[in-house]
């Protein structure tokens, strides 16, 4: 009976791991999944270090919300705010989903300060993560970018005050603030332009640019791995050998020569 | 297997109980067609499942055992060069680099002819094909001298109410013959927002108006200089700063009458205004996006205005 029961059991072992082996064989998939899923961190990681996964989690929240959102959105000034109150009122648990969004918004903001803050404080941005703190940076720009836009669209009064006085800082700018400020608009007002520009920036070009960029800022976390707390026993910085130009010929641009001298070809 | 040959022994299938299963199958079938439908589905799924695992099992010898396919090689054509070999490889046209520039070159090519329509379907809109048109805000008769309207109207019929436009419009009686107006525009020059008259404005007396050109209303008011709601700018009447962080005086309309009616035309930016009423200097300049210099040392900082 024993028997039959592991005959069984393997069956279906088999059953599971088929299609899985299927896959890994064709795509490294299953095998980068574990590798993203069991590499090492240091064992001294906190809490702290979780404010990356809370932004990214507040991300995907404004994510599918905001599809769901422009299932029912109609960007014209004639609907815009009849579609919103519509969302509001009448739509099932529309309610809620705007609200997920609207509060979900300034989530996302303000987590994405704390993440930063504890990188700063913790020194993570320094050698060799410098690159990823730069990408954080046009991911915070981005994503304010994303909540400037993202505000005209119930176009309420406080909306559309709240956008002609952004556009117009943006226009102060020395030299091409005014061309920027016209191209903001559509034209040479506020008007209908406007609002579908707007709309278009917030839920097609900006998160297409952060998910892009998202993409590179994990690439980098998890090859360069995560930093250990200030306070940590454990040694940190390791061998800078393995970045240095004389081991891999700087991404084959130059030839190394003797050590500390490149040559270039 | 050879049909016409080979084997002369009588070939007989493996022994299989799946031919039981596809009886009952059909004998289900049956019987739904007198108790209904659903029986006749459930017999109609087991004698399709059972007659096709009889089927395979029938079959089983002519289709042979499954091939196990292995992925393809093949041995490359000609052995690489050694290092070191290839020393006269060197000395011929390199075609690899040739082919890496055609690459990088069409592939570039493709994209900025893909590319650079577009981009300019998304900047050039915004700066050209601004129409001035004529607006007009009613006959001369509407505007009693020396009395402030508030007088809003759409600049674009066609777009309805976000062109909505407000303008602070004073007649200051005849200047050597002419009508002479004041025609401030509502527009902060600190950041766009809306000023208001700095005193009572005469709902009661509001006036509604289909002219040729827009829909107008005007509404009598008595300013003592005009105010800005979001960040406290203040101005005289004849929109000159006098507090707050406007940095210049506020925007006006051109005008011209025509057949006894005041039709409104394009904005223009003020550096300031000297005097007061139809003796007024206006200093003018093209019109300029909300907090930008026109004059002083800082207009150097913004030398070309946006085309509209």
């Amino acid at each position: 009976m024993a028997r039959a029961r592991s005959a069984r059991r393997q069956q279906v072992e088999r059953a599971v791991v088929y299609p899985l082996d299927w896959l890994e064989e064709r795509s490294g998939l299953i095998g980068g999944l574990k590798y993203f899923l069991f590499r090492k961190v240091p064992s001294d990681t906190n809490w702290m270090q979780t404010l990356g996964s809370a932004t990214l989690t507040a991300f995907l929240v404004q994510t599918v919300t905001g599809v769901i959102l422009a299932m029912y959105y109609k960007p014209h000034p004639d609907t815009a705010y009849e579609s919103i109150r519509y969302i509001t009122n009448d739509v099932t648990l529309g309610w809620l989903v705007r609200g997920m969004h609207r509060w979900g918004a300034s989530v996302f903001i303000i987590l994405m300060f704390f993440h930063m803050a504890r990188v700063f404080l913790f020194g993570a941005y320094k050698y060799p993560r410098e690159l990823n703190w730069i990408i954080g940076v046009l991911l915070l720009a981005l994503g304010m970018f994303e909540g400037f836009t993202g505000y005209l669209l119930p176009w309420d009064e406080t909306a559309y005050w709240a956008s002609v006085v952004g556009i117009n800082i943006n226009g102060t700018a020395p030299f091409l603030g005014p061309f920027l400020a016209q191209f903001l608009q559509g034209g040479a007002e506020i008007g209908t332009d406007t609002l579908a520009r707007f709309y278009s920036l917030h839920m097609l070009v900006l998160p297409g640019a952060i998910i892009g960029l998202i993409g590179l800022h994990l690439y980098l976390v998890i090859r360069l791995g995560v930093t250990s707390p200030p306070w940590s026993a454990e040694p940190a910085g390791g061998e800078r050998s393995e970045f240095e130009p004389s081991t891999n010929g700087r991404a084959g641009l130059v030839r190394p020569g003797a050590r500390g001298k490149v040559t270039v070809e | 297997m050879d049909p016409h040959g080979g084997e002369q022994r009588a070939h007989a299938p493996a022994p299989t109980l799946w031919p039981v299963g596809f009886a009952v199958g059909i004998a289900v079938l049956l019987t739904g067609l007198i108790v209904g439908w659903y029986i006749v589905i459930l017999g109609a799924v087991l004698t399709v499942a059972f007659g096709f695992l009889w089927i395979r099992d029938v079959t089983a010898e002519m289709r042979g055992p499954v091939d196990t396919v292995e992925p393809e090689r093949r041995p490359a054509r000609r052995p690489a060069p050694a290092p070191g070999e290839d020393e006269t490889e060197t000395e011929r046209y390199p075609r690899n680099v040739f082919l890496e520039g055609a690459t990088l070159g069409i592939g570039g090519l493709i994209g900025g002819l893909v590319t650079l329509p577009v981009l300019g379907f998304a900047v050039l809109p915004a700066f050209t094909g601004e129409d001035v048109e004529e607006l007009d805000v009613g006959a001369l008769d509407d505007f009693p001298d020396g009395q402030w309207l508030v007088v809003t109207f759409l600049k674009d019929p066609e777009q309805g109410e976000v062109s909505r436009r407000t303008a602070y419009v004073r007649n200051n009686g005849l200047l050597e013959g002419a009508p002479s107006f004041t025609i401030v525009s509502n527009r902060c020059v600190h950041l766009g927002c809306p000023v208001q008259p700095n005193g009572p404005v005469n709902d009661d007396e509001a006036k509604e108006e289909k002219t040729d050109s827009t829909t107008v209303s005007r509404i009598p008011t008595n300013p003592a200089g005009f105010g800005c709601p979001c960040h406290g700018g203040q101005y005289d009447n004849e929109g000159n700063r006098t507090a707050g962080p406007p940095v210049r005086s506020l925007d006006r309309f051109d005008y011209s009458i025509r057949n006894g009616r005041l039709l409104l035309r394009e904005t223009y930016s003020v550096g300031e205004v000297r005097g007061e009423g139809k003796e007024a200097v206006i200093v003018k300049y093209g019109q300029a996006t909300p907090g930008v210099h026109v004059d002083g040392p800082e207009q150097l900082l913004y030398p070309v205005q946006a085309p509209k």
